[in-house]
């Protein structure tokens, strides 16, 4: 066993269901979002009934809960704050991340056994910043994603407070909380939960040298700096699950998975992943060797290219998506496994997307990884069937190898 | 009874000590400046040496001098910050403009008599975190440029700090560490051999798919690439408005424009300032405005009047 700090693993839970997955699937904490004051307005969102359900749940499993109210509020949003603070307190979260100061100073002022994190919205980047808001009572700082490994070392070393990093998923362009685009191109606000991702759109970027003219732009080969590659800026996903010996050494106290937006298939997934390399590096520091079926997994859920980010260098061009990459394969959550019959060797699965006889597909769960072809299938009433054709109807599959409840079937597209 | 408010003052950006001077002359109250580093989006580069004579300038002519150090600092620019302060200080600089609380830290324990100002881009956006910040002593907030007039006029009557809006000029709607132009142009020689000619001056704008007629000014400089909204916010017709609300700070932000432009523009706001304190507005300001206003940068009103949605 190591002396190494052992990190929590962070997994994003857009509702109930999906922090049940990634609770089981090995996450040692999660974040989501309430109906108020958290960015990403479209995610499913807890009302305050299934955030207690999800912390019973969590808990239960020894897993802890963190709620983002991390908008940076306008005056008027600012209504109701005191009252759901003060839920969120006796609903029994376990923190709150926060980026704007009016939500830290109201949460210390009327809600103050709520743990306070600070939101990578807040663009933490040096060791001073990160002090000051310890000293201000924040427990933890969630740091910007432009900061590198040798910052996070040199931040660690300057002061105690506990230090979260994202280490996979989108990332924003920009500083975050310092891009206003799509309130410009689409009066959405960004900051406040309206973000369009504008930064993934096409663009055209053209040189102006004061004598050309301007009315002849859409036509002028001449001003536009490259006609047949439209300009874009979108960032291909981090990905950091080859460094995790390095974050971990660094002391890191929480690894983010970034994906409040993304499927149950996505999040048990990329959790089941980590998991798994974190616990081996763990067991044995000097032995770990890199599993690449870790990064193969990770690619049945995730289909953007993918990047170190800021952890090493200043990023280049290799870290942006300009065209279509490489074709991937993709696939599809086929199947959620409910039961398992030892002796019949006959899973019970309900059904997430069309699957067949002779179709191949994989089971994979936190202690299950196997491909099979699809001999058998029956509906509930032990009728033989060619397909499971619809939305979460039950069906029984003979599977070559025992699988458990909450396992997963996917297929590929 | 009306609250008797003091005249806003009039601060424009200086990126030379030519513009110090010709701005003060023009009618500015004060200039801001950047450099060594610390500035965000500062239009020039000045030494401490320069800062020092744009002081004497300043002082001498009851005006003053505003010192960004509002960048995002990563841990290698603390190095140095403390005594870039205390200089500063020294020299007595009217104000420090910053955005990262380490530079509120290091200004209290290295500069404690060196007045701050809150500028920190997107995140200024209402009383209590204004307030927040005035408990620790910083003197104004520059509000955040995506608020509307209502907003700002509402933070002003609750604020304990100074309130600054920007009055005239571009906004940056985007802040990227990433070297996006780079990028792209490296990504263009490795992906097809094409070696992107421009200018070394050359003004380099994007236009979104969508909305050809939108040009949005981008350029890159040591703290990454800015994105610059493709209007330019002119509020010249509604200075009774912010004179009447007792906004202390009325900034125009010369960032994309010539020299000459920028006195001519403060010469206006200077007679329409003067005008609205002392008279009633006339109209026609910004007609003026646009006779001067170059063809690429339209005149706009940012979101003081625009609807958001989230």
């Amino acid at each position: 066993m190591t002396t190494s700090k052992r990190p929590e693993l962070l997994a994003p839970a857009g509702n109930l269901e999906k922090l049940e997955f990634a609770v089981r699937y090995g996450a040692d904490a999660v974040y989501i979002g309430g109906q108020q004051f958290g960015l990403r307005a479209k995610a499913g969102n807890f009302s305050f009934a299934e955030m207690e359900k999800g912390v019973a749940f969590a808990h239960k499993h020894g897993a802890l809960v963190y709620v983002a109210t991390n908008i940076i509020p306008h005056d008027a949003d600012l209504e109701g704050l005191e009252e759901y603070l003060t839920t969120l307190e006796s609903v029994g979260v376990d923190a709150i991340i926060a980026a704007d100061p009016s939500i830290i100073h109201t949460a210390k002022s009327i809600a103050p056994r709520l743990e306070i994190h600070l939101s990578t919205q807040s663009s933490t980047t040096n060791w001073q910043t990160a002090k000051f808001w310890r000293d201000e009572g924040v427990k933890r700082v969630v740091l910007a994603r432009e900061v590198s490994l040798k910052e996070i070392k040199e931040i660690k070393q300057h002061t105690a407070v506990e230090i979260e990093t994202f280490i996979h998923g989108a990332m924003c362009n920009s500083y975050s909380g310092r891009c206003v685009l799509s309130n410009h191109l689409t009066s959405r606000d960004a900051n406040r939960g309206g973000c369009a991702q504008s930064c993934r759109w096409q663009y055209d970027l053209f040189a102006e040298d004061g004598e050309l003219d301007w009315s002849r732009i859409a036509d002028s080969e001449n001003v536009r700096v490259n006609p047949d590659i439209p300009y874009t800026m979108g960032s291909k996903d981090l990905c950091m699950i080859e460094a995790l010996p390095e974050l971990i050494e660094a002391g890191v106290d929480s690894f983010k998975i970034e994906g409040r937006m993304k499927s149950i298939h996505y999040v048990a997934t990329v959790v089941n992943a980590y998991r798994q390399a974190i616990d081996a590096y763990l067991a044995d520091p000097k032995g770990y060797r890199f599993d690449p079926r870790w990064l193969e997994e990770i690619s049945r859920a995730s289909h953007r290219p993918l990047t170190l980010g800021f952890y090493y260098n200043p990023t280049t061009y290799n870290d942006q998506i300009y065209q279509e990459g490489p074709k991937v394969r993709k696939f599809d959550f086929a199947g959620l496994i409910l039961d398992y019959d030892q002796i019949t060797k006959i899973a019970t699965i309900e059904q997430r997307n069309h699957f067949m006889i002779g179709q191949e597909v994989e089971f994979f769960g936190p202690k299950t990884r196997f491909v099979q072809r699809i001999d058998r299938i029956e509906d509930e009433s032990g009728t033989e069937i060619d397909a499971a054709r619809h939305p979460q109807q039950i069906v029984k599959v003979r599977v070559d190898h025992p699988v458990n409840p909450f396992d997963m079937m996917r297929k590929e597209n | 009874m009306m609250k008797e408010y003091k005249k806003p003052e009039l601060l424009v950006t200086a990126k030379n000590l030519t513009e110090v001077d010709q701005l003060l002359s023009a009618g500015a109250d004060a200039l801001e400046l950047g450099g060594n580093g610390y500035g965000l989006r500062s239009s020039g580069e000045f030494s401490l040496e320069m800062i020092k004579e744009a002081l004497d300038l300043a002082h001498s002519r009851q005006a003053k001098i505003y010192v960004a150090v509002n960048a995002i600092l990563h841990n290698e620019a603390l190095t140095g910050l403390a005594e870039y302060l205390s200089k500063l200080a020294e020299y007595r600089v009217d104000a420090v403009i910053y955005g990262d609380p380490a530079v509120l830290v290091t200004a209290q324990q290295s500069a404690p008599d060196l007045p701050l100002h809150l500028s920190s881009e997107t995140v200024s956006t209402n009383v209590q975190t204004l307030n927040y910040w005035a408990e620790k002593g910083v003197k104004r907030g520059y509000l955040s440029r995506e608020l509307s007039l209502e907003e700002v006029f509402f933070i002003k009557q609750r604020a304990n700090i100074e309130v600054q809006l920007l009055i005239h000029g571009a906004t940056c709607i985007f802040h990227s560490k990433r070297e996006l132009i780079s990028n792209y142009r490296e990504f263009l020689w490795e992906n097809s051999k094409l070696d992107v000619q421009y200018p070394e001056q050359a003004k380099l704008y994007l236009l979104e798919s969508q909305r050809p007629t939108e040009k949005y000014p981008i350029f890159e400089d040591r703290h990454g690439s800015h994105i610059m909204s493709s209007q330019d916010i002119c509020m010249i017709d509604h200075l009774k408005e912010f004179v009447d609300a007792g906004i202390d700070s009325l900034k125009i932000d010369g960032l994309l424009h010539t020299t000459e432009y920028l006195i001519q523009v403060t010469q206006m706001y200077r007679r329409a300032l003067d005008q609205a304190v002392n008279t009633s507005l006339t109209d026609g300001f910004i007609e003026e405005i646009r006779k001067i206003q170059p063809e690429n940068r339209p005149l706009g009103t940012g979101f003081y009047f625009k609807e958001q949605i989230y």
